[in-house]
C-alpha cells in the first residue's frame, strides 16, 4: 500500500490516538466546583453502608485533553459537512445550524419538564405549531409528537391501531407487512402482539394487488406500508390498497421513513392512509447524530384520535396552551415527558426556513437528484427494477458479482473516493443492493462526481477485481473483522493488569 | 430560491435535460393525478434566519428564565461544561449517520466503547449497551430482558419508582401478557419489603425498584435483592439521578441497571431528547437490547471498533428481535461521555457530595416548620415535605421570587396528602433555599392560626 514505507513516521498524533483510559493519571483534573456556600457534610454519616468509597477506573484528565481527544476522533468520521452520505432510507441531508442555535436558548434549553404551565408557554407553542405544520404536510387530522424515534413511532401507531379494533370488538390478529419493508416494521408489530404475515411485491417491486386480496381478511388488523417503498417506488395502486384495507375493516398504516419524496407533493392523508409516522431525523433536517436521537411523531385520522398517548397539549379558554393527562381511551404514555422536545425545535426551524415553496422545491430536487444518479448509472450497474424512481434508486451487484465483487466491497471502495457508502443489502428484495439515496443537498458538481466515482469503481472491476476487494486504502482503519467481535465480544476498556 | 438548495434554476433544467424529462412534473408522474396536491402547504412562509432567530427568542422568553428552581423528579439541572457544546458541535459528529460503515466512523465508534466502559466503571455491571430512548424506556427495556432471561413473565414493581417509567412499562407489558404486581412504600420511604417477599413468586422474571427512588430516597438494594434472587427471580434496578453515582454505592446486587443519563451534562430542554443506558452481566449480553460497540482488529491488525453482536437487532432479526429499538442517542451519549470525562473518578464524587451538603441544609430549613417525610432512610438530592396548604398554593407565591418550588405529588401520590418534591443540586444558591423555605414557614404558620383548610379554594394557578 505505501509505496515509501521508509517516509512512514513511527506515531502520528492524531491518527493513532488511545483510548481516553490511557491518558489517565491521578491528580489531573477537567473540573472546578464553586465554594460551598452551605456546611459541608460527611457522606458515610449521612449515607451509611449506601456511600460509595471510589469511583474505580474513571479517567482523570484536563480540559485540553479532553478537547484534543475528541476532536481527533471526529476527525476519524464521516459527515454530511464532508460531503455526500448518499445512505438509502436514511435522507442525510444538510443539518442547518440556524436549528443548533434556536435550541439553545436559554429559555428552551433550561425548562424543565414539570415546570409550571405559565412559564411553559413558549414551548407549548413550539409543540402546538410544529404539530399544525405536520398535520398539514400528511394530510391526516391529529398528531402525537411523543415517540422518541421512528421505531417508537411505529410502536405507537400499532398501539393506536390496536385500540381501534378492540373498541370494534376485537384487536385483530395479524399485521400484513411486504417483503420490501425495512426490520423495524416486523420487530414492531411482535412488540405490539400481533403476528406478520409476510406480503410478496410484485415484479415491478410494488404490492401485488392479488396477494393482497387473498390475503386480507377480519383477521388482519393493518397493513404496514413504507411509501415510496424501500425501492424509492411509488405505489401506484394505493388507492386500490387503501379501498382493500378499509373494506375489510383494516387500517392502512404507512411507515414515513420516505417521506422527503413527498412532502409540499402529494399527502398520504389524501391517499387513505389512516396512520403514519414521521422521522424527524430524515425529512425535517435534526442531525443524525452519529446515530441518534431521533424523533418519531404519529400522525393519524380523526378515528384514531380518542387514543393518542398522553399527555396532549391542548389550547384554553383563555388563549393559554396546558397540558391534558385525563384521556380514558388513550394508549398510555410511550416515553416519559413529552418526547424529543430539542428535536421539535429543530424540526419546526428547518419547516420555517422553507415555507410552502422551499418544502416543495426541496422534493423536487430530491427526487431530480435521484433520478439523475440512475441515469448517470444505468447500464454501469444492473437495475433489477425498471419501475420509476422517486427518491432513490436502486441498482444491484449482478454485473460486479461475475468478477466476484460485491456490494459491500464497491462500498468500501467508494470511500477512497471521498463519499460514504451507499446502503448496502438493503432491501432484502435486491439479492446484493446498492441503495442510493443522494437528497435535495447535492449540487449537479457533486452528483458529477459521485458518478464518476462509481463508473470509475465499475471499471476497475473490469480491470483489476483486487484493487477493489482490498479498499478502503486511505482510512486509519480498513475491513475490521466483525467476526472475531461477535465471536468474543470485548465490550469495554479494561486496566492492564 | 431556498437557501439550503445547492442548485440554481439553470442547473435543474441541465440535469431535466440529461434525464430526458421534459420537466419536473414528469418525474412525479408515477404520483396518481387525483391526489397530487396543486396548492401550497398552508405552513407559514419562507422565514429569513434572522426572523426564525428572533421567533424563537420570543419563545424562549414566553417560557421565562433565570429561574432557580427546586424541581427534579427525573431531569435534573446541574452545570453543563462549555466543552460538551464545542466538542458534539463539530460536524464529523454532529452530521454523522450511525457508524455501520465502521473504516468512517471510527470516531463515533471508539467514543462509545469508551462510554460503555465508563458507565460499567460507574455501575458496577460489566457491560453497557451504546444508549437507549431514555430512562424511562431503559427501565421498560431492561424488564422485557428480564423476562427474556427468566422465560418467565411476571413483573414486581415498587411503587417508589418514577410514576412516568411505570406508564410506560405498562404501556409495552400490556401487550407482552406480563402481568404487572405494584408494592407499595413502607414508612422509611422505601419499597415495603414484606409486600415485596408476599408478591414475588416462581413466576416473577424481575423486581423493578428506582434507587435513589422517586422520592429520592436509597433503597435497600442488598434486602430487596435477597426477596427476588431467592425465587429466582432478577432484579432491574433504575437510576433517575446519574450524578448520584458519585457518592452512593451503585447497585452491584442488581442483574440489569436501567439509567437515565440526563445528569451528566444533557440540557433539560422540556424533557427531551436524553439519554437511557441498560448495564448488566455479561452473561447476559446476548439478552441485552439495543446497540452494542465491540473492540477487534482490521485487516492489518490495527486496533479498531465495530457494531458487534447485531444478530440480536431488528435488521437482521426481524420480528424474532430482542426489541424493536433501531436508533440509540449517540449525539446524546457523546453529551454524558465528555461530562464523564470532564468531572471524572474525583470530581463526580465532589460533585456529588455538594448535592448532598446543599440538599442535606435544605431538608433542615424545610423541616423547622414543614415536616420532612421519609427522614430517617438516607436520600441522595431530593426530598418530599407535607404542607398544611396545598403545595400549588404555595409555589404561585414562591414563583413571585423566581423560584420553581418542589413537584406537588397530589396526582402521582395522592395518599401523600399535601405532599412535594424538592431537589436541590449544586446550581441551588443558598439564598434560593432560604427563600423557599421562609415562604413554607409562613405557609405553615398562617394554616396553622387560620386553623381551616382553604385547600379547595385555592385557584389552579400553578399546575
Amino acid at each position: 500500500m505505501n509505496k515509501y514505507p521508509d517516509l512512514k513516521a513511527t506515531r502520528h498524533t492524531s491518527q493513532d490516538e488511545g483510548l481516553i483510559f490511557e491518558k489517565s493519571s491521578p491528580g489531573k483534573a477537567a473540573w472546578k466546583l464553586p465554594p460551598l456556600d452551605v456546611p459541608e457534610v460527611d457522606s458515610k454519616e449521612l449515607l451509611g453502608s449506601s456511600a460509595r468509597k471510589d469511583l474505580g477506573n474513571m479517567p482523570e484528565v484536563s480540559e485540553i485533553e479532553i478537547i484534543r481527544h475528541f476532536t481527533r476522533l471526529s476527525t476519524w468520521n464521516y459527515a454530511i459537512d464532508l460531503g455526500m452520505y448518499p445512505l438509502g432510507s436514511c435522507t442525510m441531508k444538510y443539518n442547518p445550524r440556524v436549528n443548533e442555535a434556536v435550541v439553545r436558548m436559554e429559555g428552551l434549553a433550561n425548562a424543565h419538564p414539570y415546570q409550571p404551565e405559565k412559564i411553559s408557554q413558549g414551548a407549548l407553542r413550539i409543540m402546538k405549531a410544529l404539530s399544525e405544520c405536520l398535520v398539514e404536510i400528511t394530510g391526516m387530522d391529529a398528531i402525537t409528537l411523543q415517540p422518541a424515534a421512528g421505531a417508537q413511532g411505529e410502536m405507537t401507531g400499532l398501539l393506536m391501531v390496536r385500540a381501534y379494533h378492540e373498541s370494534k370488538g376485537a384487536a385483530r390478529k395479524k399485521v400484513l407487512i411486504p417483503d420490501s419493508a425495512h426490520g423495524t416494521n416486523p420487530a414492531t408489530a411482535a412488540t405490539v402482539g400481533y403476528a406478520v404475515e409476510n406480503l410478496k411485491s410484485n415484479a415491478n417491486g410494488m404490492v401485488d394487488i392479488a396477494s393482497l386480496e387473498a390475503q386480507m381478511n377480519e383477521d388482519v388488523a393493518a397493513l404496514m406500508l413504507t411509501n415510496p417503498n424501500t425501492l424509492g417506488v411509488f405505489e401506484q395502486e394505493i388507492h386500490k390498497i387503501a379501498d382493500l384495507m378499509h373494506a375489510k375493516g383494516g387500517l392502512l398504516y404507512m411507515d414515513g421513513a420516505n417521506m422527503n419524496a413527498l412532502v409540499g407533493k402529494v399527502r398520504p392523508g389524501d391517499f387513505g392512509v389512516d396512520v403514519m409516522h414521521l422521522n424527524l431525523h430524515k425529512t425535517f433536517s435534526t442531525p443524525h447524530g452519529g446515530g441518534g436521537p431521533g424523533s418519531g411523531p404519529v400522525a393519524i385520522k380523526k378515528i384514531l384520535e380518542p387514543f393518542l398517548p398522553t399527555p396532549i397539549v391542548i389550547e384554553k379558554q383563555d388563549g393559554t396552551l396546558g397540558l391534558e393527562y385525563n384521556s380514558p381511551k388513550s394508549v398510555g404514555r410511550v416515553r416519559a415527558f413529552y418526547g424529543n422536545f430539542g428535536m421539535f425545535v429543530r424540526a419546526l426551524a428547518y419547516i420555517l426556513a422553507n415555507g410552502p415553496d422551499g418544502l416543495r422545491q426541496t422534493t423536487e430536487d430530491a427526487v431530480l437528484n435521484a433520478n439523475y444518479i440512475r441515469k448517470g448509472l444505468q447500464g454501469t450497474f444492473d437495475l433489477p427494477y425498471s419501475t420509476p424512481s422517486m427518491h432513490e434508486v436502486v441498482f444491484s451487484d449482478k454485473i460486479q458479482a461475475k468478477k466476484g465483487v460485491k456490494t459491500m466491497d464497491l462500498a468500501k471502495r467508494l470511500i477512497d473516493y471521498g463519499f460514504h457508502p451507499y446502503t448496502t443489502a438493503f432491501p432484502l428484495i435486491v439479492p446484493g443492493a446498492l441503495m442510493i439515496e443522494p437528497t435535495e443537498s447535492e449540487g449537479r458538481d457533486e452528483l458529477d462526481l459521485f458518478i464518476e466515482a462509481m463508473k470509475r469503481i465499475a471499471a476497475e472491476v473490469e480491470e483489476d477485481p483486487q484493487t477493489v476487494l482490498g479498499a478502503p486504502y486511505t482510512t486509519r482503519v480498513s475491513r475490521l473483522d466483525e467476526t472475531t467481535a461477535a465471536r468474543k465480544p470485548i465490550l469495554r476498556w479494561k486496566p492492564a493488569s | 430560491m431556498q437557501r439550503y438548495l445547492p442548485k440554481s434554476q439553470a442547473d435543474r433544467e441541465a440535469m431535466l435535460k440529461a434525464i430526458g424529462a421534459r420537466s419536473i412534473d414528469d418525474l412525479f408522474a408515477p404520483i396518481p393525478a387525483e391526489y397530487r396536491l396543486n396548492r401550497d402547504l398552508k405552513v407559514p412562509r419562507q422565514m429569513a434566519e434572522s426572523e426564525i432567530v428572533d421567533w424563537f427568542r420570543e419563545r424562549s422568553r414566553e417560557n421565562g428564565d433565570a429561574y432557580t428552581s427546586f424541581l427534579g423528579a427525573g431531569a435534573y439541572a446541574h452545570y453543563r461544561p462549555v466543552i460538551i457544546d464545542s466538542l458534539i458541535s463539530r460536524g464529523e459528529f454532529l452530521t454523522a449517520y450511525t457508524p455501520y460503515q465502521a473504516e468512517v466512523s471510527q470516531g463515533t465508534l471508539q467514543s462509545i466503547f469508551e462510554f460503555q466502559t465508563m458507565i460499567c466503571e460507574l455501575t458496577g455491571m460489566e457491560v453497557a449497551n451504546a444508549s437507549m430512548y431514555d430512562g424511562s424506556t431503559a427501565a421498560t427495556e431492561a424488564v422485557l430482558m428480564a423476562a427474556r432471561v427468566t422465560g418467565r413473565n411476571g413483573v414486581v414493581v415498587a411503587r417508589s419508582v418514577h410514576p412516568e417509567y411505570r406508564e410506560v412499562l405498562k404501556t409495552y407489558a400490556t401487550h407482552q401478557e406480563m402481568p404487572l404486581t405494584e408494592v407499595g412504600f413502607a414508612e422509611s420511604g422505601r419499597v415495603d419489603l414484606k409486600a415485596l417477599d408476599k408478591a414475588v413468586t416462581d413466576q416473577t422474571a424481575c423486581v423493578l425498584i428506582q434507587s435513589p427512588n422517586f422520592f429520592g430516597t436509597i433503597e435497600d438494594v442488598v434486602a430487596v435483592a435477597e426477596i427476588a434472587h431467592k425465587k429466582g427471580a432478577l432484579l432491574v434496578v433504575a437510576i433517575a439521578e446519574a450524578v448520584s453515582l458519585g457518592i452512593v454505592q451503585p447497585p452491584r446486587e442488581a442483574d440489569i441497571i436501567a439509567m437515565e443519563a440526563q445528569s451528566f451534562g444533557v440540557p433539560l430542554g422540556f424533557g427531551g431528547p436524553y439519554c437511557g443506558v441498560i448495564a448488566t452481566r455479561e452473561k447476559f449480553v446476548r439478552q441485552m437490547p439495543g446497540r452494542l460497540v465491540g473492540q477487534t482488529v482490521d485487516s492489518h491488525g490495527r486496533r479498531g471498533f465495530v457494531l458487534t453482536l447485531a444478530t440480536r437487532e431488528q435488521h437482521i432479526r426481524r420480528e424474532k428481535a430482542t426489541s424493536n429499538i433501531c436508533t440509540n442517542q449517540a449525539l446524546i451519549a457523546l453529551m454524558v461521555n465528555i461530562f464523564m470525562n470532564v468531572y471524572g473518578k474525583v470530581g463526580l464524587r465532589e460533585l456529588a457530595k455538594q448535592n448532598l451538603a446543599k440538599t442535606h441544609y435544605a431538608v433542615q430549613q424545610f423541616g423547622k416548620n414543614a415536616k420532612v417525610l421519609f427522614d430517617k432512610t438516607p436520600r441522595f438530592n431530593e426530598f418530599v415535605i407535607q404542607t398544611s396548604e396545598a403545595p400549588n398554593a404555595i409555589n404561585s407565591r414562591i414563583l413571585g421570587h423566581k423560584i420553581v418550588g418542589g413537584l406537588p405529588l397530589k396526582k402521582f401520590y395522592p395518599e401523600l396528602g399535601n405532599a412535594s418534591l424538592w431537589c436541590c443540586t449544586e446550581l441551588t444558591p443558598r439564598t434560593m433555599i432560604d427563600t423557599a423555605a421562609r415562604v413554607v414557614a409562613e405557609s405553615e404558620r398562617s394554616e396553622k392560626g387560620a386553623n381551616t383548610s382553604e385547600e379547595e379554594a385555592v385557584p389552579e394557578v400553578v399546575r
